[in-house]
């Protein structure tokens, strides 16, 4: 097990600027989720995690040794492909068994750790199987049983879940947790699939054009993001655009929005603000409420109702905002009334414009 | 419905007509073989006579081991250097790779009456001559093109995440191309083993313009003998002939339904 540092990484390909002078650190033992759009250069900076590219600059180690030119196969790391790539011509037995045969393990040894490695995904009666007579999700186990059979420093993942189903994928994203957990293995995962993120990693980096726009844990991603686009990429977000007043902005029609979270900027600057829909309060009267609360009107153009929660889509001199409101048991609102937004200063944040 | 009756008869009809147009002149050249009168005539008499006085023919036979030589050592050097050079195509980019690749099968379409002209031409001009080396390396020219078009083609099903899932396992090049790869593309490379073998072993032209009087393959030997006179032993090692050739070709349609397996 080990950590691992990326320090300045750049990675082009021709003209195109793939990863642009990427550092991350990540901790030993720790679950990570690379998360962007196609083409942000997620896969790219796992490939050079793993080694079957290297950086044009920067540094890479993993466990403290520098490895930015040790080719994949001395690198001793574990990989989960998209598409399993299991071997066709091995059973799942051989499949689990190929990194510790071709190490020269010796026979007993091999067949022991394959075993105990199927059972710990769960197959441990399927070691004579072949891999096209699996499913999807029994491949999954497979070429992640394949991967840390080994003993890797670090397990990478290339979007491991995105072929299976959304019943199976969410039990896979619990078994995967559990057995990052038992084994305590550095885990590294790229996935543009921003749910997954949030519910498996310690900590999540967003990635857009190769560069690195964000590093934390969830929570604090999700609650102060430090762009429009990390607000609007991981989860939704109603982005209002303004002058800086100090401790919010002021919207080009005089209006003023409070916020008491994100950066500090001095007063004049353009800035935006990010609320979340599920902070937002909807409601029908314009009276008496606490003053320092964040208000606009607006008209409801839309409603969508999702069983636990309606979202309703609100026009307010040409944007659209959207509110999330839980099912209570209150009333709804019909689509063409109008409606008082108000939610906290706490619940916005600032964020400089770029 | 009598109409799909109707469509499924002729669709039979049509295979068993097709069949006999490839076929019968074949079987009727086999049945001669075993027919006592030298001049076809009827009716059949069973005799395996041409059979026997055909391996009292040294020179007969001594053409059969000299084509059956050079077709296997055609077989397994243009199977070698073709999977190799299908497998650098298939990795690796390097300059000049599209030429070389685009070069590699026009010579498929070459006659080989051409190719075997240009062959004696050349073979004289570096001093190699006639004989059983120079159409050794003839065949394995000729046979070269085939190795690469059917192993690529078999290249091209093998999805590249398994040479990088082996690597990321810890294999090295060799042991990543001999427990990945190679079992991956094998049926292509059997199959086009087969074809190389095929195209020595059923070579005429060529093997013609390179050969001594006295160091010749099976093809060449049978020509000469036929300008001799025709006798029914050239029925009888024709039918050997085709028996053997359509035995490889059998096995090389089955090797190509194995490459649809998964």
């Amino acid at each position: 097990m080990a950590g691992v540092q990326v320090s300045d990484v750049s990675r082009s390909f021709g003209a195109h600027k793939a990863l642009d002078d990427v550092s991350i650190d990540f901790a030993d033992g720790g679950f990570y989720a690379l998360l962007g759009p196609s083409g942000s250069g997620k896969t790219t900076l796992l490939r050079q995690i793993a080694g079957f590219d290297f950086p044009d600059s920067g540094r890479i180690s993993i466990g403290g040794e520098s490895v930015e030119r040790v080719p994949v196969e001395k690198r001793r790391i574990g990989m989960v492909f998209q598409n399993y790539a299991l071997f066709p011509n091995m059973s799942v037995a051989d499949n689990v068994a190929f990194g510790l045969s071709v190490r020269g393990e010796a026979k007993a040894v091999i067949a022991t750790e394959v075993q105990r490695a199927l059972d710990l995904v769960q197959l441990g009666k399927l070691g004579g199987r072949r891999p096209h007579q699996l499913s999807g999700g029994q491949r999954q186990r497979v070429a992640l049983a394949r991967a840390i059979v080994t003993k890797p420093r670090v397990l990478l993942l290339d979007e491991p879940l995105g072929a299976l189903d959304k019943a199976l994928r969410v039990d896979m994203q619990i078994e995967l947790k559990r057995i990052q957990r038992e084994i305590g293995i550095t885990t590294i995962f790229v996935t543009h699939d921003q749910e997954e993120a949030l519910t498996m990693s310690d900590r999540i980096g967003i990635l857009r054009d190769g560069r690195l726009v964000q590093e934390g844990p969830p929570e604090e991603i999700y609650d102060r993001p430090r762009s429009e686009f990390a607000a609007t990429f991981l989860g939704d977000a109603n982005i209002f655009r303004g002058d800086t007043t100090g401790n919010g902005i002021r919207l080009q029609d005089g209006t003023a929005i409070a916020a008491g979270a994100g950066a500090t900027l001095a007063a004049g600057a353009k800035a935006s603000c990010a609320v979340r829909p599920e902070r937002i309060r909807i409601g029908t009267d314009a009276g008496a409420v606490d003053s320092d609360a964040n208000m606009l009107k607006g008209q409801v153009s839309k409603r969508i109702f999702a069983g636990n929660n309606s979202t309703y889509f609100v026009e307010r001199a040409g944007q659209t905002l959207k509110v999330i409101v839980q099912n209570t048991g209150a009333d709804r609102l019909a689509e063409g009334q109008d409606v008082v937004l108000r939610w906290s200063p706490e619940s916005t944040v600032l964020i400089a414009a770029t | 419905m009598a109409t799909t009756r109707i469509l499924e008869g002729l669709g039979r009809l049509y295979i068993g007509l097709l069949l006999a147009f490839l076929y019968l002149p074949i079987i009727i050249m086999a049945l001669m073989s075993f027919n006592v009168s030298p001049f076809y005539q009827l009716p059949f008499e069973w005799t395996t006579e041409w059979y026997a006085s055909l391996w009292q023919n040294d020179q007969l036979i001594a053409a059969t081991w000299n084509s059956l030589e050079i077709a296997i050592l055609t077989t397994i050097i243009s199977v070698v250097l073709g999977s190799a050079a299908s497998l650098a195509l298939f990795r690796y980019e390097f300059l000049g790779k599209k030429v070389l690749q685009a070069l590699l099968f026009p010579p498929i379409a070459i006659p080989w009456l051409i190719t075997g002209t240009a062959m004696l031409i050349f073979f004289f001009g570096v001093g190699i001559g006639r004989g059983l080396f120079a159409i050794l390396l003839g065949h394995v020219a000729l046979a070269l093109p085939y190795v690469i078009v059917v192993v690529s083609a078999r290249l091209q099903t093998f999805a590249p995440e398994l040479e990088e899932a082996a690597r990321s396992l810890g294999a090295n090049q060799w042991q990543v191309t001999v427990r990945v790869t190679l079992p991956w593309i094998m049926p292509g490379v059997i199959a086009g083993g087969l074809f190389a073998f095929a195209v020595s072993f059923d070579q005429f032209v060529v093997s013609y313009f390179l050969s001594t009087p006295g160091q010749t393959t099976l093809p060449v030997e049978i020509y000469a003998a036929i300008r001799k006179g025709f006798t029914p032993e050239i029925n009888a090692v024709s039918t050997i002939i085709i028996v053997v050739s359509m035995a490889l070709m059998l096995l090389t349609a089955r090797f190509f339904k194995f490459g649809g397996e998964k």
